[in-house]
C-alpha cells in the first residue's frame, strides 16, 4: 500500500518506478518576479495549450485570472497600497523616467506590487492522482505529476479534489484539441526525457523560475530566504517547501513576500486521501446501519 | 486605472484584510437578511480579487441525480429482497423493478457526465481504493448485473405465456435467478447507498470535505426514506409494513445525521443554510418529515400511504441536490478555503504550508 500522507523522500519509488529519476521540481523566487509573462507564453507555445478567451479581467495586469485546463502558468499582479515591511525590494511603477532616475528612497511610493507565476505543484501526495478513476494521471519517474490525455475519460474527480485548484476539464467545441478532458503542467515532461528544461523556466528572464533537482532547488531556496532576511525583507517566506505539510511537500514551491492567500494559494493545502481511511470507515458504518435498519424492518412489527 | 475600478466596484481589494466579507455583501446586493442559522460571525480574511482558491467540480445535475438513484436502487433491492424472502409478491415486485429503473437511469446520468462519454470502459482499467469513483464503479460492477437479473425476471415471467415458444426457456432461467441475484443485489446494495458520500467527501471541496464524518449517515438515511417511500406508492398497504418502518427510519436517521452534521463544521456549514443548496434543504427537511410523520399516521389509507412515500422521495432528491449545490457554492467563494485553513493554522493544528 503506498503512503497517503506525510513526509516520502522518494514519491517515484512509492508510485512503484524501480530505477527512478532524481525528484524534479520549480523553486519559483517571487521577489525577482518581474511580471512579463514570458511562462505563460512559452508553456502555451511549447506545449500547443489553447487560448482560454482574451478578456480584460480588471484586476491590474492579470488577465488570465487563475490556472485552469488552458491556463498552465498564471501570473498573479497583486497592488498594494502600503508596504507592509519597512525594506522590500521596490520594483518601481512603470514610466517614462530613465530608470534609475527617479528612484532614490524619497521618491519612493507607498504602493507595492508583488507578482507571481503560479503553477501545478506537483505535490508528493497529489488529491488529483489519488482520486483518478481510470489510471490517467499517473506519477512519473521524475516525481511528477502527469495526465496521460489518451486515457482521461473526463470524469472531472480531480477537479474539486487538488486542493490548490489546478486542475480543470477543458471546455470549447467538441473535436478541439482535448475538449472534456482534464489538463494541467506536465512539468514539460517530454522534455526532460530529453535532458531539457522546462519551457517556462527556459524562457524566464530573470531566474524567478528555476528548474532542476528537488533537493538543490531547497537548499538554493533556503539561502535565498536568509540572504533577503539579512537585507530586511522580513516577509520572504517559502511556500510549499516543507514536506510536513499537508500534501508532504510540493515538487513546485514558490518564495512569496506575504502571506499565501494574498496570491490566490490555500494557506493550509491538505491532500484529501489524508482523511480517506477515516471516510471508508464511516462508509462502511453507515452501509452496515441501513442493511440492519433493513433487516429490522422486516423482522420487527406486523404488516 | 485601478482606483477608477474599484470605485466602481468591480475590483476587490487584494491585500487588506477583512475585504472578503466585503465582497461577498457586495455580490449579494442589497439583500442583508442574515440568516438564522447561521452561528459563525463574519469572518476576516484575504483573497486574490475575490477568486476562488480550489476549482468547484465541472460536475452538473447528472451528479446528484446519480446519487438520489443509486440510494433509491439500493434501498429499492433491500425492499425486493426482503419482501421476496417473507413472502410480499407485490412489495418483491415493485423493490425489484425500482431498483433495475434507478440503477439503469443513474448508469447513464454517470455516463452522460463524463467530458468523453465514449471512453467510460477507461474505468474498468485500474482498481484503485484511494478513488472513490474506481471503488464505486466495481461496486456498481458487481451490484448492476444482479440487480438487472431480479429487475429483469419480475418485468418479463408475467408475458411469459404471450411470447413465442424460444424464448420461453431463457425467462424461465431468469425466473429461477431472480431469487439469488435479487439477494446479491441486497448484499451489495448498502455500499451502493454509502459510498456515494465518500465520493463527495474525498475531495478539497469545504463544505463537502468538511461533512465526512456525517455525510454517510446521511445519505444511507435519505436512501433509505426514498427506497421505503417508493415501496409505499407502488405496493397495496397491506405488504408495506416493512417499507415504512425502512422509510421511517431513514428519516430520522437522515434527519438527526443533517443536524449533527451541521452542528460541526463551524463556517463550512454555511452554504447548506444559504442560496440554492439551502433553499433545496431545507424543502428536503419539510418533506421528510411531512413523509416521515405521514407514514406513521398513514393507517390503511392507500392514498396517505402515498402521498407520505412521494414526499420522501422528493426529500431524498432535495437533500441530494441541496448537498451538491451547497458543495459547488463553497468552492466558489474564496471564505471557505481560507478561514477555515487560517483558523487550523491559529490553533496550532497546522504549521501551514
Amino acid at each position: 500500500m503506498p503512503s497517503l500522507s506525510g513526509p516520502l523522500p522518494d514519491p517515484a519509488a512509492d508510485a512503484g518506478w524501480e530505477q527512478s529519476q532524481p525528484r524534479k521540481g520549480f523553486f519559483t523566487d517571487t521577489s525577482v518576479c518581474i511580471g512579463c509573462k514570458a511562462c505563460e507564453v512559452a508553456c502555451k507555445e511549447w506545449n500547443g495549450v489553447p487560448d482560454d478567451g482574451f478578456n480584460l479581467l480588471g484586476s491590474s495586469y492579470d488577465n488570465t485570472g487563475s490556472l485552469s485546463a488552458s491556463t498552465w502558468r498564471h501570473v498573479a499582479f497583486i497592488e498594494q497600497p502600503r508596504t507592509p515591511a519597512s525594506n522590500t525590494v521596490s520594483l518601481g511603477m512603470p514610466s517614462t523616467v530613465k530608470p534609475g532616475e527617479a528612484m532614490n528612497p524619497d521618491s519612493a511610493t507607498d504602493f507595492r506590487w508583488l507578482m507571481s507565476s503560479d503553477v501545478c505543484k506537483h505535490c508528493t501526495h497529489a488529491g488529483c492522482l489519488d482520486v483518478c478513476p481510470t489510471g490517467s494521471l499517473f506519477r512519473t519517474e521524475f516525481g511528477t505529476v502527469v495526465v496521460q490525455d489518451d486515457i482521461c475519460n473526463g470524469c472531472g474527480y480531480c477537479v474539486p479534489a487538488c486542493p490548490f485548484g489546478v486542475i480543470d476539464r477543458r471546455i470549447g467545441e467538441q473535436g478541439q484539441k482535448n475538449v472534456g478532458i482534464a489538463q494541467k503542467c506536465t512539468l514539460c515532461y517530454d522534455r526532460l526525457g530529453a535532458g531539457m528544461t522546462p519551457a517556462c523556466a527556459q524562457a524566464c528572464p530573470t531566474e524567478s523560475i528555476q528548474f532542476g533537482d528537488l533537493d538543490e532547488l531547497r537548499e538554493r531556496a533556503a539561502a535565498r530566504v536568509e540572504s533577503l532576511h539579512a537585507q530586511g525583507v522580513d516577509t520572504a517566506r517559502l511556500y510549499g517547501e516543507s514536506p510536513d505539510d499537508g500534501v508532504g511537500g510540493s515538487g513546485a514551491f514558490f518564495l512569496l513576500l506575504d502571506q499565501p492567500e494574498v496570491y490566490g494559494l490555500p494557506p493550509d493545502p491538505v491532500v484529501p486521501t489524508r482523511d480517506l481511511p477515516q471516510m471508508w470507515r464511516h462508509a462502511a458504518l453507515a452501509a452496515a446501519g441501513l442493511l440492519a435498519g433493513a433487516v429490522a424492518a422486516f423482522l420487527g412489527g406486523r404488516g | 486605472m485601478t482606483e477608477q475600478l474599484r470605485a466602481e466596484g468591480r475590483v476587490d481589494q487584494p491585500v487588506q484584510p477583512s475585504d472578503g466579507s466585503r465582497a461577498e455583501r457586495r455580490k449579494r446586493g442589497g439583500r442583508r437578511r442574515r440568516d438564522e442559522h447561521q452561528m459563525v460571525p463574519d469572518a476576516t480574511f484575504t483573497s486574490y480579487y475575490g477568486r476562488p482558491v480550489v476549482k468547484a467540480s465541472p460536475w452538473e445535475a447528472d451528479i446528484p441525480a446519480y446519487l438520489f438513484l443509486g440510494g433509491l436502487a439500493a434501498g429499492s433491492s433491500l425492499l425486493g429482497a426482503g419482501a421476496a424472502l417473507t413472502d410480499r409478491p407485490a412489495l418483491r415486485r415493485a423493490g425489484r423493478i425500482s431498483a433495475l429503473s434507478a440503477i439503469s437511469l443513474s448508469f447513464a446520468a454517470l455516463v452522460h457526465d463524463l467530458g468523453r462519454p465514449s471512453r467510460f470502459v477507461n474505468m474498468l482499467r485500474v482498481v484503485k481504493p484511494t478513488s472513490p469513483m474506481s471503488v464505486g464503479t466495481w461496486i456498481l460492477t458487481g451490484y448492476g448485473p444482479l440487480a438487472g437479473i431480479a429487475g429483469a425476471a419480475e418485468l418479463l415471467t408475467p408475458l411469459t405465456g404471450r411470447l413465442p415458444g424460444p424464448v420461453r426457456p431463457p425467462i424461465r432461467l431468469l425466473g429461477r435467478l431472480a431469487g439469488p441475484a435479487g439477494l446479491g443485489a441486497a448484499v451489495v446494495a448498502p455500499a451502493v447507498a454509502s459510498y456515494t458520500a465518500v465520493l463527495l467527501t474525498h475531495t478539497s471541496t469545504p463544505t463537502w470535505s468538511a461533512a465526512r464524518k456525517h455525510l454517510p449517515f446521511v445519505f444511507v438515511g435519505s436512501a433509505a426514506a426514498a427506497s421505503g417511500g417508493l415501496g409505499m406508492l407502488l405496493a397495496p398497504v397491506s405488504e408495506t409494513g416493512p417499507a415504512r418502518r425502512l422509510a421511517v427510519g431513514g428519516a430520522l436517521l437522515e434527519l438527526g445525521a443533517t443536524h449533527a452534521m451541521e452542528s460541526s463544521m463551524g463556517i463550512t456549514a454555511e452554504p447548506l443554510h444559504t442560496g440554492t443548496g439551502g433553499g433545496l434543504l431545507r424543502a428536503s427537511k419539510a418533506l421528510t418529515a411531512f413523509g416521515a410523520v405521514g407514514s406513521l399516521l398513514a393507517g390503511r389509507s392507500r392514498v396517505a400511504a402515498a402521498v407520505s412515500g412521494a414526499a420522501l422521495v422528493a426529500g431524498s432528491a432535495c437533500t441530494r441536490f441541496g448537498i451538491f449545490e451547497a458543495g459547488q457554492a463553497s468552492a466558489r467563494d474564496p471564505k471557505y478555503t481560507v478561514v477555515p485553513q487560517r483558523e487550523r493554522i491559529e490553533r496550532g493544528e497546522s504549521a501551514g504550508a
